[in-house]
């Protein structure tokens, strides 16, 4: 089972915050899934590579890397929800 | 009725001057409105814009300008594929009113091509789950029985090609998520091979996995629409280079002499009514005159442990996007940059969502990445190579979809694992990159839609067609 210490470490590594709910919620619900999930630990794989993708390409460039103009960087900043400013967004402090 | 017919039907009609796209397009609109209040589909409608693409569409073949043989057929599309015409919100509190500036490249495509966008259709809440009961919007109901769910995630894509309310759908299949929503829902989905259509503008989740599909009544239908959207896109690095067949035209070689193969782990605790739904069509592919063969997939009951560990570390990944900064949500309660990430985050996502980011970020997290994520990698390589030599004596596999036909509604919401495991049967197929589809296939003893699954190796998914398509045929008779 792992412990409250755990899940809040796993929270923070992940920058979610949890309710006292949640902390318990998922201590139970990711200590049944990680248990469920060793398992795997009971195959042989001594020597078995590893399977990252399943396509196997290699070094996939686009062809004729042209500059043209994208132009729409006035909808993307509209996306944020944040205040623009020069074409930048605005954020809190990251350094006290 | 016109929302009744097949995307092939109302091609032919259309060529022949029968209807008009806009006739087509008024009819669903009709149906929607009348019946969507229950079963809960639509997440967003596009009906104005609908209504303007299908006078164009009118337009073009006024003047004998058609763009192609599905010109003018309105769709819908799963709440993950970007459009500029509807907003999109993978159907999570995250993206409320998120309205993307570009389009996937699957819709560009299907809008070169003359489609008319009906609207986006529910999901589960970032496509994780099976049910579409995770969806910020409510579950999806089956048509078929408002009982029961849809399946899940492309629930919404399902349930609106069963009830009539769009000739088709785009739905994505990570582990099972365009094969089991049609099966619950008696229509047909085709996963293809990953990397055979563009993930570009599809919101991602699992990036090794995902892979967009069409969801059709037929396997006719799906070829219709795989050929429009299927082929290597610039924009992702992924989709592969190989020419696309003419899907339509495969489908109507007979399958004569094809080499079928059961796997036999597949057989141990099936219900009888699965079972049976099996030696059925078997049957019916015998007297098509295929040939059937045993086989054995040994690592299968591995593969759910495999897909949720990798999954949720793909997730991860993915997720750390949604941080407040770009789009989406933002906490109102941010005194700094630390709480606008994890209070917004906190929000915004809902319970399966951080569930699996948080399984993910353990099992790539220092002292843990060789145990759960690396293992999990090897397995994933042996399970493939049960394919690859299974694949060496036959050209199909046969194989439920799911253990049983739609569940009810809040029957498996009290243990995350209960859902996973009902993915069983897909999920082996989406760690190995190979195709397969569900085809509608009988009927459950409480009435309810059956189906059942093939897969092929990869960039075989015309034969898949093929023999769906023949199959759909011979039945009809």
């Amino acid at each position: 089972m792992l412990t409250r210490q755990e899940v809040l470490h796993i929270a923070h590594l992940a920058r979610i915050h949890l309710t006292e709910e949640e902390i318990t919620l998922f201590q139970r619900d990711l200590s049944s899934i990680l248990d469920w999930v060793s398992v795997l630990q009971e195959v042989d794989t001594e020597n078995v590579p590893e399977t990252s993708q399943v396509t196997g390409l290699q070094n996939v460039t686009r062809k004729g890397d042209e500059i043209s103009v994208y132009g729409k960087e006035k909808e993307l900043l509209a996306q944020s929800p944040n205040e623009i400013m020069d074409h930048q967004i605005r954020i809190p402090n990251i350094m006290d | 009725m016109l929302v009744q017919k097949t995307m092939a039907e109302l091609a032919e009609m259309l060529k022949n001057g029968e209807t008009t796209s806009r006739k087509i397009t008024e009819a669903y609109i009709t149906e929607i409105e009348a019946k969507d209040a229950e079963i809960n589909s639509f997440v967003h409608k596009s009906y104005d814009v609908a209504r303007e693409m299908a006078d164009a569409s009118d337009a073009r073949r006024a003047n004998g300008a058609e763009f192609g043989k599905l010109d003018g057929i309105p769709v819908n599309l799963k709440d993950v594929v970007c459009s500029v015409e509807a907003p999109t919100t993978a159907a999570s509190k995250m993206l409320q009113g998120f309205k993307s500036p570009y389009d996937a490249t699957v819709w560009k495509r299907m809008k070169n091509a003359g489609m008319v966008l009906l609207g986006k259709v529910n999901t589960d809440e970032f496509t994780m789950g099976s049910s579409t009961g995770t969806s910020f919007y409510g579950i999806t109901k089956n048509p078929h029985d408002l009982a029961y769910v849809s399946g899940g995630s492309s629930g919404g894509s399902a349930a609106s090609v069963a009830a009539n309310l769009s000739a088709a759908s785009i739905g994505t299949d990570t582990g099972g998520s365009i094969r089991q929503p049609a099966h619950f829902c008696g229509i047909t989905g085709l996963k293809p091979t990953y990397g055979r259509v563009s993930r570009f503008g599809m919101i991602p989740m699992a990036s090794s996995l995902d892979c967009p599909g069409p969801m059709a009544k037929t396997a006719e239908d799906c070829a219709l629409l795989l050929e429009v959207i299927a082929g290597k896109d610039e924009y992702d690095a992924t989709s592969l280079p190989d020419e696309v067949p003419k899907y339509s035209e495969m489908i109507k070689k007979e399958i004569r002499g094809m080499r079928i193969g059961i796997p036999k782990e597949y057989f141990e605790n099936l219900n009888d009514e699965t079972r049976g739904i099996l030696e059925s069509a078997k049957q019916v592919l015998t007297d098509m005159g295929a040939v059937f063969t045993e086989i054995s997939l040994p690592h299968t009951k591995y593969a759910p442990a495999v897909y949720y560990v990798l999954a949720p570390s793909e997730i991860s990944a993915n997720m750390s996007r949604y941080d407040g900064v770009r789009f989406g949500h933002k906490s109102e309660k941010a005194t700094n940059l630390e709480e606008m990430y994890t209070f917004s985050r906190g929000e915004g996502l809902g319970d399966e969502v951080k569930r699996r980011i948080m399984t993910g970020t353990y099992a790539l997290s220092a002292g843990y990445y060789d145990a759960y994520y690396k293992k999990a990698q090897k397995v994933r390589t042996l399970i493939k190579n049960d394919f690859d030599e299974v694949f060496k004596t036959v050209d199909v596999i046969l194989s439920p979809v799911s253990p049983s036909s739609a569940f009810k509604i809040g029957e498996k919401t009290g243990n995350p694992l209960e859902m996973y495991q009902e993915d069983i049967f897909t999920i082996p197929s989406n760690l190995a990159g190979l195709p397969g589809i569900a085809l509608p296939f009988g009927k459950s003893e409480n009435g309810m839609p059956l189906g059942i699954q093939l897969l092929a190796p990869q960039l075989s998914e015309g034969i898949l067609l093929q023999v769906g398509h023949q199959m759909q045929a011979f039945m009809k008779k």
